[in-house]
């Protein structure tokens, strides 16, 4: 009681004087429970600045917050999918990215994304996919198709999860009809639409947080990330991860400079740091998605270095593609099919 | 009022009349710093939702400067994507539908509960009722989501409640309550129950006995003296938490979207749809200022017509 | 129960009224049963029981940005509920047991207004006006938080203060003017008496409120302004760990400390 009585009143301080101290300081805008302690505190000591993390929940806030102005931060995490949109309303500095001392360690395939060629304002974090995950144990048939989902076969019935996404179900979904991402073809949308309207009966939820689920056999199939499928197998050993042959969806979150960054000097060591093979393990680590630093492998956990859900197998990578943010047409009947399929 | 005749007693009536004038300026005065709060902090930003919607929705959210009525036709109106008719917005109707559904059982079973609970916490020896009150509402010390969580494990097919029926025999299979309405009801019915209890309390602590008494001595039944001397007496109560706790049900989004599965929407989550993934700002700023008129004049037609009651 | 039973009569007892209370309370604590254990959890999920161990308790201590958000919450909480409460019974005795006035309707409504939007509105609405504060200021303070969480609490704190006024007769005030006692110390020694358990409930409610509240604390949050709430919810599409249940059961353990203590000095008073 007294510790807690202590804690308060110096938390009154705190509030009073409007900012802790430190010589340097670093404001990271990040995705809740993202950033491993661990990594902040190597920062923290190695360069002697005092990091603030500050969660978010999703990308839309993350751009509405940071396009209001005002904020106080220095770095963002941004998707892929919105990263574009950060650089076209003038959100972003540029650090040049590509020109840090650790860049040399990013990938060769991850030194000129779609989007950002050159790779000039963005330092890697993650990536992964959007795949189904099946409990064998149920099903064994096989799991690379999106009709896991959309054409359940008679045993999962009841059993399936859908990520609340509407992206990520729509992209699947046209993917899976034959269609093209970000389409406005209206019969394909209305292929999609009756695709969802008649597969949504036969699932059980549309929610996050999947892995206890699979752990007390209470779901047997949903279209998720891949690292939450690691970490159910890790619970359920017979929980795999299949990749959609039709097509599925590749993310990446990147950290980028904002422009009215106060902590420049200190935001760009971040991201030089975050670059350096064991900083980069150790957010895999945490968060068990994948890096795209090469020769972080050798520090991440032994489980990892092999896991199907991490590393795509060859037959399936070429069926997974990065999709941008669908222009406004696209979106907004997307949205209308959203809503008719949750009215 | 200015011209007062000598022969007349308008004297007399001007100071009543000053007295009366006194004692609205002081109410006024009274409620003045509430209200600055919440022009500026709640009710003046609105404004800001009122001006966007008739916007037109920016690219990637937010707004563009350009004058459109589409949102508000919208909320009333679906024009089909694929056909291009015009018909009523049914999916709107239908999740409005589900959503007042919903937060009138909430309200109803919050009331079953929480009005006896609050006459028990009335009726205990006067230095313990605080210590009452307090007991209702320390589970809200946690957090809303972990609650929800919390509920969900209670009541999910291995949960608490099936277990014991099951063990029991009551029943044979574990009943399906999760992801379903019942789960969106009992969530919400837990987490609004004291916004029903305090204020009930709050009026009913110094429900006077002597009232009840006389009631029993006209040989009025229990349930005769619940209904015509105490539920009365405590109306103003009941009228505030009921407002407490439908309102706020129709915009929930925390519980539906846990407990539901968010396999459908509610009000809370379609208007959240419209800011979020949907990067329609204006429909969600026109859905929502719908939904504050309808509310605002339920509300005032309610209270209104429950004090005419009274008096 | 035999001997209540052979009382002849007892007036304030409704058939059935306890056993709803009870069945009430025991509903109310039922779901933290399983989330105190949780607590304990030894695996790393809130709903998948790993055996026991106090491994979130030490996680959260050791977690410098849980803590300070714990802490935030509360304080926040404080704040807004002492000032909503404030500004709350001012209102309610400017709204009731009055003569009608011109304009009572809209202060009614105004007053109940955050009621009526959910929350996701006010909160686009207050981020777009507090960044333009921000940016035309440069504070960042807690201020924004303390302003706007006082706002949409208001109303909760209002509407129990306002149901116990209006069950008030005016006879003791009139009574006390009669006696020409100046209106403040009529107010000190007879109204606010009367009014204080409708206060009460007020501020507690309004203290729950402001302690549960994510949507329009996501969006009115600076820099290292995270609360309890929205750092659970920023984990909501990863893996909640139970280190939320291990602060929630301190939380607990705290507001049970506090009811220990009221109990006992409360006893004290009458004693």
């Amino acid at each position: 009681m007294k510790t807690f009585v202590t804690t308060f009143l110096s938390s009154l301080l705190v509030f009073a004087s409007g900012t802790a101290l430190a010589a340097g300081e670093l404001n990271l805008f990040n995705w809740g429970n993202y950033t491993n302690p661990k990594l902040i505190e190597k920062f923290e000591k190695e360069h002697g600045v005092k990091v603030t993390i500050t969660d978010y929940d999703s990308n839309e806030t993350a751009l509405a917050k940071v396009r209001a102005g005002g904020h106080g931060f220095d770095l963002a995490v941004p998707s892929h999918s919105h990263l574009p949109i950060w650089i076209s309303e003038g959100l972003l500095a540029n650090p040049r990215v590509d020109q840090m001392e650790n860049f040399k360690h990013v990938s060769e395939q991850w030194r000129n994304p779609d989007w950002d060629p050159g790779r000039q304002y963005s330092a890697p974090w993650q990536w992964g996919s959007v795949g189904v995950v099946v409990d064998t144990s149920v099903y064994d048939g096989d799991i690379n198709t999106a009709a896991i989902v959309l054409d359940p076969p008679q045993e999962l019935i009841g059993k399936i999860n859908v990520a609340p996404e509407m992206l990520d179900v729509i992209h699947t979904t046209v993917l899976y009809v034959g269609g093209e991402v970000c389409t406005t073809d209206k019969a394909v949308l209305r292929k999609v639409r009756d695709k969802l309207v008649e597969a949504k009966p036969k699932w059980k939820s549309m929610d996050y947080g999947i892995i206890e689920k699979f752990a007390g056999r209470d779901l047997a199939a949903s279209l998720y990330w891949n690292g939450a499928a690691f970490r159910a197998r890790l619970k359920n050993p017979d929980v795999r991860y299949g990749y959609p042959r039709e097509g599925y969806s590749l993310w990446a979150d990147a950290v980028v400079l904002l422009k009215d960054a106060k902590n420049v000097d200190n935001a760009k060591k971040f991201l030089n740091f975050i670059m350096a093979p064991e900083n980069a393990a150790l957010i895999s680590e945490f968060a068990r998605y994948a890096n795209s630093i090469d020769g972080s492998e050798k520090y991440m956990p032994p489980d990892m270095a092999t896991a199907n859900e991490i590393i795509v197998p060859d037959e399936f990578k070429s069926a997974g593609q990065f999709y941008p943010t669908c222009p406004p047409a696209a979106q907004k009947m997307y949205t209308a099919i959203w809503t008719e399929l949750q009215k | 009022m200015a011209s007062v005749s000598p022969y007349s007693n308008a004297p007399v009536l001007d100071l009543e009349a000053l007295a009366r004038r006194r004692e609205v300026k002081t109410n006024v005065l009274l409620t003045v710093p509430a209200l600055t709060v919440l022009v500026a902090a709640a009710s003046g930003p609105l404004l800001i939702m009122l001006i966007f919607s008739f916007l037109t929705p920016g690219d990637y959210g937010g707004v563009k400067w350009e004058l459109s009525f589409d949102a508000w036709f919208q909320v009333v109106l679906h024009r089909d994507i694929f056909d291009d008719t015009i018909s009523l917005a049914d999916a709107h109707l239908s999740i409005l539908w589900r959503s007042v559904k919903l937060s009138f059982l909430t309200t109803l079973v919050a009331f079953i509960l929480g009005f006896p609970t609050a006459y028990f916490i009335a009726t205990r020896p006067p230095e313990t009722r605080n210590i009452w009150l307090f007991l209702v509402t320390i589970p809200f010390w946690t957090n809303l989501l972990i609650r929800t969580f919390a509920i969900l494990e209670i009541i999910r097919n291995q949960g608490v409640i099936n277990s014991a029926l099951l063990g029991m025999g009551l029943i044979d299979a574990p009943l399906d309550m999760l992801y379903t309405d019942i789960a969106i009801l009992l969530g919400m019915t837990y987490v609004y129950i004291p916004l029903m209890i305090l204020p009930i309390y709050a009026s009913m602590e110094r429900l006077d006995f002597r009232l009840v008494e006389a009631g029993y001595d006209l040989y009025a039944s229990r349930w005769k003296v619940l209904k015509r001397i105490i539920l009365p007496l405590v109306k103003p109560g009941v009228i505030a938490g009921s407002i407490l706790v439908f309102i706020p049900s129709l915009g929930a989004y925390v519980t539906p979207r846990v407990l539901g599965g968010g396999k459908n929407l509610m009000l809370g989550n379609l208007i959240e749809l419209q800011f979020g993934q949907g990067r329609n700002w204006p429909l969600g700023a026109a859905l929502s200022l719908t939904l504050l008129v309808i509310v605002m004049f339920a509300l005032i037609f309610y209270v209104r017509s429950a004090q005419r009651e009274t008096h | 129960m035999a001997v209540a039973r052979q009382k002849p009569f007892v007036i304030r007892h409704m058939p059935g009224f306890p056993t709803l209370a009870i069945v009430c309370f025991f509903a109310l604590y039922m779901p933290l049963v399983p989330l105190v254990i949780y607590s304990f959890n030894a695996g790393n999920n809130i709903a998948l029981w790993e055996g026991i161990s106090f491994r979130w308790y030490v996680a959260a201590w050791d977690n410098e940005l849980v803590k300070a958000a714990a802490v935030r919450s509360l304080v926040v909480a404080s704040f807004a509920s002492f000032f909503a409460t404030i500004l709350a019974t001012m209102a309610a005795l400017g709204t009731t047991r009055t003569r009608a006035y011109r304009g009572q309707t809209t202060i009614y409504a105004l007053i109940n207004q955050p009621l009526m939007v959910p929350e996701i509105v006010t909160a686009v609405a207050l981020l777009i006006l507090f960044a333009m504060i921000k940016e035309a200021t440069g504070y960042h303070g807690y201020a924004y938080l303390i302003i706007a969480h006082t706002a949409f609490c208001i109303p909760f704190a209002y509407l129990p203060i306002r149901a116990r006024l209006e069950g008030m007769d005016k006879t003791l005030e009139t009574a006390a003017a009669d006696l020409y006692a100046r209106p403040w110390p009529t107010f000190r020694r007879v109204t606010l008496p009367l009014m204080l358990p409708g206060i009460f409930a007020g501020a507690m409610l309004a203290f729950v409120i402001s302690l549960d509240d994510v949507v329009i604390t996501e969006f009115v949050k600076s820099a290292g302004q995270d609360t309890l709430p929205t750092y659970m919810l920023g984990q909501l599409r990863r893996v909640i760990t139970p280190e939320i249940n291990a602060i929630s059961s301190v939380l607990l353990l705290i507001s049970v400390i506090l009811v220990t203590l009221i109990f006992f000095l409360s006893r004290n008073k009458t004693a």
